[in-house]
């Protein structure tokens, strides 16, 4: 017979051995603690929010009532609104056609389309800026009416987030049972039927996880936005990244801390609905 | 026959690639038939079943159903419907909704919808299970479900791809004894693709056995077992002793011929003096003896038992004659203590009458 094992040996049991140990903690603390650190000092009552006084709510309702902050935020809503339902869109269109078409140089296609995810940031800003600006669409834009005038920052927006849905759905729509459709379509549905009712069923986890993507990377985008909004708009990110400038305050943690709960709850439902169901016994 | 509710005429499948899946095949099918596609595993019957459905094109030929030639109708327009070899139940939907769906998207009254849901489950015996998930439910159920779906659209034509290959054994049985039920209460022509012979003759009345693209054989099954076309049939229906013999000379209805391991014999036939031919006889048709039989007129030889394989209900039992001719003979083990009655190494004689054997040439 084998020796008995003590716990913390087995050959799968990492969990409990020291070094790992301190290894996890270590780098949790060094990702978690500057993010808890700015929600606990968004509750502290020292002005410039350096050391703990007291815990108070007042920073928030400061940020509420601060008039060009709230319009930042509303303006960042509007556009991840905008932006989501439009890429969404976009994104599942592309990957339907690339999963269910053959067509020259799809395969180019393909990684071309997936460009904008791995093209820095900084590079995608100034061609949209450019682009925006040669093309006479900034003068256009800017010279509308809310929330018009936010349009070439969604355009932005969408032509960064549009290639997240399509990678997302596209895989969502490489498990599809084609026979499914085939059986669909022998019992009697038209294309149009069974694209609704088979198809579109299947593919919603995917569309929900990556419209929710598009959704929490448009509200945090900071440098596209800053390229390609014109003077007058201010975006969330932007209006924070201002305020930091002229001295740090417990007001934007507060509104920091709004933001990060937007964005944890949006990426927890995704990863919920992303889930395969599990199960039922039954 | 009277006019046939499915009528192939000779089609023929080419795939991109150059794959000859199905090769000038023509078949008739009768009104109320239960007809079954047979043949080894990629000898394209799916194929022929799916340009049936409309899933598939023919390269060539034509596919007339009621009458109508089906060249331009999609299958979504066909008055066929098929039960997948995979079942293809629709995941995201219960029981009753799978089985809702195709009178649904073909905008039947929902108290008719209702009403023929109601009688679909109750016949393929799903009532109870109506509000289940697809992925709660065993493989059985699951084709059940798509029998249902199926049914209840009363297609003139219910197509089955090896609707029975994921069941286990004791399963396939029940669905077996059901589907023949079934075909006789509703009364639709069933098409039902199988390799598996058993399935095949216990079910169909009639059988269409392909191989390489091609129909070999189209009759009963009685038909197909006693009195196979050529080898291909022969050895593939059932199980078959194969003899090369030569012939020698015609006299009368009858031809002599020499046999391999046989010598020289007499069998009604009227095949051309110098062809080769091959004899088939089944195995339940010969007998063992322990001495030399009597009787003048079978066909007997002496050989020496090499194998006796016990089934229960049966023995197989490999008898080894002249120039390496190995028989295999079925015993009926019909004394509980008696088995085969022979022992491997044992000397013995094997007889058959002559009409018992089958001339084949091809
Ligand atoms: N879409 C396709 N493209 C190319 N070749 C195909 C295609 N579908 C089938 N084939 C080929 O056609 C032949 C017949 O296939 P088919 O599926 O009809 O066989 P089958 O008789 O149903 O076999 P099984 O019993 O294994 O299901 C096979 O050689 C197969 O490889
Ligand atoms: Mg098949």
């Amino acid at each position: 017979m084998a020796a008995q094992l003590k716990p913390g040996q087995g050959p799968l049991d990492y969990g409990s051995r020291l070094w790992l140990k301190i290894l996890f903690g270590l780098i949790f603390f060094l990702l978690y603690a500057p993010i808890i650190t700015l929600v606990a000092f968004s509750f502290n009552t020292d002005k410039r929010g350096i050391v703990w006084r007291g815990f108070t709510l007042d920073n928030y309702s400061k940020a509420w009532n601060n008039a060009s902050l709230i319009e930042a935020l509303t303006n960042s809503l509007v556009i991840a609104f905008l932006a989501t339902l439009i890429a969404t869109v976009l994104g599942a269109l592309v990957a339907l056609m690339l999963w269910r078409f053959r067509f020259p140089f799809k395969g180019g296609y393909e990684g071309f389309m997936a460009l904008p995810i791995v093209i820095p940031e900084i590079c995608m800003g100034v061609a949209l800026l450019l682009f925006f600006v040669n093309s006479g669409m900034m003068d256009f834009f800017v010279a509308m009416p809310w929330p018009l005038n936010l349009g070439n920052i969604v355009i932005a927006h969408v032509s960064f987030c549009f290639p997240f849905v399509a990678v997302v759905v596209r895989s969502r729509l490489v498990g599809f049972n084609r026979q499914l459709e085939e059986a669909s379509k022998d019992l009697g549905a038209s294309e149009w039927q069974t694209f609704w009712s088979i198809i579109v069923p299947y593919m919603k986890p995917g569309l929900i996880a990556g419209a929710l993507l598009a959704f929490t990377l448009s509200l945090d985008d900071f440098v596209i936005t800053f390229f390609t909004s014109g003077p007058e708009t201010v975006t969330f990110p932007v209006k924070v990244y201002s305020l930091v400038r002229r001295g740090v305050s417990p007001e934007i943690n507060a509104a920091s801390t709004v933001l990060i709960v937007i964005t944890v709850v949006a990426t927890v439902l995704a990863m919920k609905l992303q889930a395969p169901p599990k199960p039922r016994k039954g | 026959m009277s006019e046939p509710i499915v009528a192939i005429r000779n089609v023929s499948k080419k795939f991109p690639g150059g794959v000859i899946a199905v090769d000038d095949v023509s078949i008739d099918i009768a009104q109320n038939e239960f007809f079954a596609l047979l043949g080894p595993s990629g000898c394209g019957k799916t194929t022929l079943l799916r340009m049936i459905s409309g899933l598939e094109t023919p390269t060539s030929g034509q596919i007339i159903i009621g009458g109508e030639d089906m060249a331009l109708t999609p299958p979504n327009k066909r008055p066929t419907n098929m039960v997948f070899q995979s079942y293809a139940v629709f995941p995201h939907m219960t029981v009753a909704q799978n089985v809702a769906y195709g009178l649904k998207v073909t905008g039947v009254e929902s108290s008719e919808i209702k009403r023929r849901v109601a009688e679909g489950l109750e016949m393929v015996k799903l009532t109870a299970l109506a509000d289940r998930k697809p992925d709660q439910m065993s493989g059985g159920q699951r084709q059940r479900v798509a029998l249902a779906r199926a049914l209840v659209k009363r297609p003139k034509v219910l197509l089955l791809d090896e609707p029975l290959s994921a069941l286990d054994a004791k399963l396939r049985d029940d669905m077996r004894m059901e589907l023949t039920r079934l075909q006789e209460t509703v009364g639709i022509t069933f098409i039902i693709v199988t390799h598996d012979q058993d399935e095949a003759l216990s079910m169909a009345s009639r059988i269409a056995v392909m191989e390489k693209g091609a129909v070999q054989q189209i009759a009963t099954p009685s038909e197909l077992y006693e009195h196979p076309r050529n080898r291909f049939v022969a050895d593939f229906i059932g199980k078959v002793n194969l003899i090369d013999a030569t012939v020698l000379g015609q006299k009368g209805r009858s031809i002599s011929c020499d046999a391999k391991g046989l010598g020289k014999i007499e069998i009604a036939s009227d095949k051309a003096v110098g062809s080769s031919v091959s004899i088939a006889v089944r195995p339940e048709k010969l007998r063992i003896s322990k001495g030399r039989p009597e009787n003048k007129s079978v066909v007997k030889l002496e050989g020496t038992v090499r194998d006796v394989a016990y089934y229960g209900d049966t023995s197989h039992v490999v008898i080894e004659g002249k120039d390496g001719l190995n028989l295999s003979v079925n015993v009926q083990n019909d004394t509980r203590l008696g088995g085969a009655g022979v022992e491997r190494g044992q000397k013995v004689w094997v007889q058959w009458a002559p009409e018992d054997s089958i001339i084949l040439t091809e």
